[in-house]
């Protein structure tokens, strides 16, 4: 190790700043963190392959979760009498809120 | 009804928006790269405490529609009926496991919307107006008996093992529309998900579909589960983490049966 490295931390599980990363990796790949906190797990992930991979498998976990769980089987068409129904609620709510 | 409980988080500065994170850990980008804002993320969780009146032309077809019903247009009925028909069906779906029962907790709620029109005071809120009652109704449908036990996540339980580096899952997906000759694999994964997913406590579940399948944002999440944005946070979080280590133990599984 270079002496102008900057102080590198263990990397894993058990190291404290990378526990620290892991607790707010949703918040961080959904843009909620402040540029503060951002900028932060920025500086952290340059230095630290495990927590880059782990970040990469939680990101790919989400993008299979929406585009898996989003293929759902599709809905029966509404009923007749049913769609009748609503249709008639709805006029009902307008005649509510105009009078 | 009270509508307009969006804020519970105060007005946090976010990172900058608009740019979606597809490159998280690739190129190390900076917090512009990957703190890009969800696709079909709403206005109040990129703006923090207040609705953004200036993102008015980004509003989703749903808002259009019901701002529209709300004027007494009949053009946009059938739009929003089989919008909201088919949002409805797959969070219900997913939460009950039951087709006839999401088929009917969708009726419900639509009912129940039609019903309660001329309370919607605003258009904007309609998306997380009409999940909050499709949650109300689930919790009166629900089945015990599919549902898992509630029990809180732990973080300890959902950290990487010693001698994982967190890999597997996203080299051995790196892109599900790259590879369709991986059907098969696709069909299991998603097999393996819908189970995780069952497997879920409800309230983490719940979060889980809202978010990253309906795409709901924090804060109407937040209104439709009647929760604080900090505990939607947590549990979306711990949720996902629940996922991502089910899924990850699969996919190493398969990998090495298929070695």
């Amino acid at each position: 190790m270079k002496n102008s490295e900057p102080e590198r931390h263990a990397h894993g599980p058990a190291d404290a700043s990378c526990r620290e990363v892991f607790e707010r990796l949703s918040e961080y790949l959904d843009g909620e963190l402040t540029p503060a906190d951002c900028a932060h797990i920025d500086e952290h992930i340059r230095d630290c392959p495990p927590c880059v991979a782990f970040l990469e498998s939680l990101r790919s976990c989400i993008h299979i979760s929406h585009s898996l769980l989003a293929e759902q089987p599709a809905s029966r068409p509404l009923p007749a009498d049913v769609r009748e129904k609503l249709e008639a609620a709805w006029q009902a709510a307008l005649q509510r809120r105009g009078a | 009804m009270t509508m307009m409980l969006l804020d519970a988080n105060g007005d946090m500065s976010r990172c900058t928006p608009g740019v979606h994170h597809t490159d998280v850990g690739t190129r190390h980008g900076t917090h512009s790269d990957v703190c890009g804002r969800r696709a079909g993320e709403g206005a109040w969780a990129r703006q923090g405490s207040s609705y953004d009146e200036s993102v008015a032309d980004l509003e989703s077809p749903e808002v259009e529609w019901a701002r529209r019903l709300l004027a007494g247009d009949a053009g946009a009925f059938t739009p929003f009926v089989e919008s909201f028909q088919s949002k409805v069906f797959q969070y219900t779906w997913l939460m009950c496991a039951q087709r006839e029962d999401a088929e009917e907790v969708a009726q419900d709620t639509l009912l129940k919307v039609f019903e309660s029109f001329d309370q919607l005071r605003d258009p904007r809120l309609v998306k997380a107006w009409v999940f909050r009652i499709a949650k109300n109704y689930c919790l009166m449908k629900r089945r015990r008996s599919v549902y898992a036990p509630e029990r809180e996540l732990s973080l300890d339980e959902l950290m990487p093992g010693p001698d994982s580096d967190g890999s597997a899952l996203a080299s051995r997906v790196p892109d599900n529309a790259a590879l369709p000759e991986h059907q098969l694999l696709q069909a299991e994964l998603g097999h393996e998900l819908r189970a995780a997913l069952s497997a879920l406590p409800e309230s983490y579940r719940s979060v889980v579909l809202l978010r990253d399948v309906e795409e709901l944002s924090t804060a109407e999440a937040a209104e439709v589960l009647e929760l604080s944005q900090d505990v939607v946070k947590q549990r979306l979080h711990r949720g996902r983490l629940a996922l991502r280590k089910r899924l990850a133990g699969y996919l190493q599984a398969s990998g090495e049966k298929s070695v």
